[in-house]
């Protein structure tokens, strides 16, 4: 019980002396946490295990096929995804679900290699939870986003691949950040990722208003992921939109889905 | 893709960035700041690897601040580009070198002098009346050279900076469309409009 606690136990309050710039709260160090792989870990080898471009006889060929997006409008926020899964030229499946929730009230969109954001959410999940319990208040969601963006940061290069939108309602009204495995983080009010994201912007930027009815919000989402995955073969399966409505401390999410 | 600049004047630096952040070939955010305020007078521009940025400028940020914190006074630029230039230096042989390109400017309130200094990857530094980083630099310097001098006023100096972004607009390929241009000077950092 004792070892479990002190592993917890680190807070702003307790400070050691030497700090390292990874040490400290929400740092996620690999050094510490994984046992070694007994071969040479992949960023001091080449530039990156399933990177294509830095080394053509790569061993992991990781496929970014989805699309999807999210933007703030008057009444909240729009989500929405695609649900195709592709290895290759091979659809695995058309009904994967890109929406993790972080918790009831912080979504995040997957795209990249799924096994990478559905951990390093489920992680994200789990801090924001440590969060709360420490601090009791809920988590910002710029310092979700932060927390995300600094436990992949020292795995950069190793070949994480994770595009991901973190999203929720907090203090400050609902906000909007992209994660990368790359370690940026940017904030705004609209986004789109994955290999449709560039058929998704079109629509979705020519259609684009802050003052948009809510049904109609929802319509473009739909539409811009419609036309994403019509030009994108990498992207399919169904459309699935979450839209984020906070009333007071009170989170209200409706999600629908519609056929293709 | 990125672009940053620095000028020094009479007493101040006036410093610009150019304010897209695109990944490959889409652009993800059109108003990123990409400097940091280190301390009330000193400020740094920050461009290069995604990830790499944001992490060294914030851990250059904290330590200035920690600084200024334990000792009471403010870094003076030289001092802050000397240990900005120290980490970069140490960091190239280590397991993960940061890819950045920075501008350092600064007011000296000690000796009331403004400071650019022009810091790349490998950890070379150099102090410099202008500067310049980004593919953009091949067509600024030049007219820096030209029209620079040491006693620049604000507004000699804003005109400066938009001969060389109006040249960038008309030779430079990348639309860099929209510059967030601050001036560092006694008072501090703000941020102007030209």
């Amino acid at each position: 019980m004792d070892a479990f606690v002190n592993r917890f136990k680190e807070t702003p309050t307790f400070w050691a002396d030497e700090i390292s710039m990874l040490d400290g709260f929400g740092s996620y160090d690999a050094v510490k946490e994984f046992s070694q792989p007994v071969f040479e870990i992949p960023a001091v080898q080449n530039a990156n295990c399933t990177d294509e471009n830095s080394d053509s006889e790569c061993r992991i060929k990781i496929e970014h096929g989805t699309t999807t997006l999210a933007f703030k409008f008057q009444g909240g926020i729009i989500v929405a995804v695609d649900s195709r899964a592709s290895a290759g030229s091979y659809i695995a499946s058309q009904t994967v679900k890109k929406v993790l929730e972080i918790n009831p009230y912080l979504l995040g969109t997957m795209a990249g290699g799924a096994a990478d954001c559905q951990y390093w959410q489920r992680q994200l999940g789990r801090h924001c939870r440590l969060y709360e319990l420490r601090n009791k208040e809920r988590i910002s969601v710029a310092a979700a986003s932060k927390l995300l963006a600094n436990m992949v940061y020292p795995y950069k290069r190793m070949g994480i691949s994770m595009g991901t939108m973190v999203t929720g309602w907090d203090k400050t009204g609902p906000n909007l950040f992209y994660v990368d495995s790359d370690g940026s983080r940017y904030k705004n009010d609209v986004f789109s990722v994955g290999s449709g994201s560039t058929f998704a912007y079109g629509v979705l930027d020519s259609g684009l208003d802050y003052e948009l009815s809510t049904n109609d919000a929802i319509e473009l989402g739909r539409r811009s992921i419609y036309q994403a995955t019509y030009r994108d073969a990498a992207s399919g399966g169904s459309v699935r939109s979450w839209e984020f409505i906070g009333l007071y401390d009170v989170g209200k999410l409706h999600w629908e889905y519609c056929g293709l | 893709m990125e672009f940053l600049i620095g000028i020094t004047g009479k007493d101040f630096v006036l410093t610009a960035a150019d304010t897209s952040a695109a990944r490959s070939i889409t652009v993800m955010k059109s108003n990123e700041d990409k400097s940091c305020d280190l301390n009330k007078h000193n400020i740094m521009l920050y461009s290069g690897e995604s990830g790499d940025t944001v992490n060294f400028a914030e851990y250059i940020q904290r330590n200035v601040r920690l600084y200024g914190i334990r000792n009471g006074i403010e870094l003076t630029p030289k001092a802050a580009a000397t240990f900005t230039r120290k980490e970069l230096a140490t960091s190239l042989r280590s397991r993960h070198p940061y890819s950045v390109f920075l501008l350092i400017a600064g007011y000296d309130i000690t000796t009331s002098k403004p400071h650019l200094y022009w810091i790349d990857y490998l950890g070379s530094s150099a102090e410099v009346p202008f500067a310049a980083h980004g593919y953009g630099a091949y067509y600024c310097l030049s007219i820096l050279d030209r029209y620079h001098h040491p006693n620049l006023t604000l507004d000699e100096a804003k005109d400066l900076i938009k001969k060389c972004i109006n040249e960038l607009k008309s030779r430079f390929i990348v639309n860099l469309f929209d510059f967030k241009i601050k001036v560092t000077d006694q008072d501090g950092i703000r941020e102007i409009t030209i």
